[in-house]
């Protein structure tokens, strides 16, 4: 295994890698290869499972999950519902938790520099493929400059991977919702007030109400409560 | 200006998002007769509408609607596969480096060289996330805009005659054209970057309060 960068060859790894572990050595290889801290494939589906690997470290791996900061994460909330990729400048890191989160992970050996890729896989999935580092902004414009485009094609290839060899994670209904509904319910499931909600979508509790209504009925649910744990379960949100 | 949002983003621009439906009813319904659906409230909406889109809107400077056009990553659902893939010789356009337009718009009353703005900012998408083509479908009046507007399409494949042939076709990225057409538009590109990197860069707005 050559040292050098080579997309051909990493789209061949891919190509060959059955297992989690194989695309984890994939993205191993890779960091080294691009000479960078860490690589990402991170799948989270709507009831908060996450699979996926990186070269993060086994505690900061853990203590993501434990603490549940995929919902508190500015770069999980960023991408989500979105297809262009984002350098992590670009995201929102005001906001106490969030300040504590950073703070956190980059003691834990998180790179200060990200470039995530969100992928809509079918029937609304969703992933995301970070390249992470430490460095200066000039030297990240650089390298996203540089490898930003075949960090695109490498990240459909680990979601088209990971998507063949976990059929049974694949979200099996079409998503339903549309994106107010979306963004309704996942305000709800995040713990906000109708109050709130209606006030962070700028509209009023009226028109949030025809929101909740529609999406109840479209989910099948008898309650609110019970839809918003529906659209947790079916993926169509996130938190 | 041009402003880039995505579906979940229009209500913050209601008049320029209500403008921008409505004005699709005109041009593909009432103008070129297309067999497209128009609801209660006069606007034309798709179900490609659902899946949050990003929409590119030309704003004009009363804040109203002037030309758009709807974009969506071709590793989804898109028209150009769902209903025009006979065009493209059975082999659908699938790529993550390939995005496409559909809806390419302009208001009865656009100001002059909004349909060249709304090129443009295809190139700065290109050119912004690295994107290798842009895929449309288009009538072949636009032919001769794109020609005028300095940026012609590869034309994959084409059905019909005349006035009411569709044809799907591909932008690949070039960086004489972004520039071309920005002459040809008159708008500078750092003032087209700027409005690029006001919505995607490091002071892009951000989407939920969550202190709150």
């Amino acid at each position: 295994m050559g040292k050098q960068f080579d997309l051909s060859q990493v789209l061949e790894d891919l190509e060959n890698s059955s297992t989690l572990d194989e695309l984890g050595a994939v993205a191993e290889r890779l960091r080294n290869a691009l000479k960078i801290d860490n690589i990402v494939y991170h799948w989270v589906d709507g009831a908060g499972d996450q699979y996926g690997c990186t070269t993060y470290s086994d505690s900061w791996a853990q203590r993501y999950r434990e603490r549940n900061y995929h919902r508190i994460d500015p770069v999980i909330l960023g991408c989500f519902q979105r297809f262009h990729p984002v350098d992590w400048k670009s995201l929102d890191w005001s906001g106490k938790a969030v300040r504590a989160f950073l703070q956190d992970a980059l003691e834990h050996g998180v790179g200060n520099q990200g470039f995530s890729i969100p992928i809509r896989g079918p029937n609304g999935q969703f992933a995301l493929f970070t390249a992470n580092h430490s460095c200066s902004d000039a030297e990240w414009q650089n390298f996203i400059a540089k490898y930003g485009r075949d960090l695109i094609l490498i990240a459909h290839y680990f979601n088209r991977k990971a998507l063949e060899f976990e059929q049974n994670r694949r979200p099996d209904s079409p998503r339903a919702l549309s994106p107010r509904e979306i963004d309704a319910m996942t305000l709800l499931a995040l713990g906000y007030s109708r109050a709130q909600v209606a006030h962070s979508l700028s509209i009023s509790e009226h028109t949030l109400r025809v929101y909740i209504e529609s999406a109840r009925a479209k989910l099948g649910a008898l309650n609110t409560t019970h839809a918003i744990a529906t659209a947790l379960s079916r993926g169509l949100i996130v938190v | 200006m041009l402003r880039y949002l995505y579906a979940d983003e229009l209500h913050k621009f209601p008049k320029l998002a209500a403008g921008m439906f409505r004005d699709r009813a005109d041009q593909f319904k009432t103008r070129l007769g297309w067999d497209v659906h128009v609801n209660e409230k006069g606007e034309e909406r798709d179900q490609y509408d659902e899946l949050n889109p990003l929409y590119v809107i030309w704003e004009e400077q009363d804040g109203s609607h002037g030309g758009s056009m709807r974009i969506l990553p071709t590793t989804g659902p898109v028209m150009v596969n769902d209903v025009f893939g006979h065009l493209t010789g059975g082999q659908p356009i699938r790529s993550p480096l390939i995005w496409e337009v559909t809806r390419f718009c302009l208001s009865r009353g656009a100001s002059p060289h909004t349909a060249g703005a709304i090129m443009l900012s295809g190139g700065e998408i290109m050119e912004g996330f690295g994107l290798t083509h842009i895929a449309g479908v288009f009538d072949a009046r636009m032919i001769r805009i794109y020609r005028l507007i300095g940026s012609s399409p590869i034309v994959l494949g084409s059905e019909g005659t005349g006035r009411d042939q569709i044809s799907v076709g591909l932008w690949p990225y070039s960086a004489e054209d972004c520039n071309r057409v920005a002459e040809r538009a008159g708008i500078p590109r750092e003032l087209s970057r700027l409005w690029f990197r006001t919505a995607f860069g490091p002071t892009a707005r951000h989407r939920f309060a969550l202190s709150a």
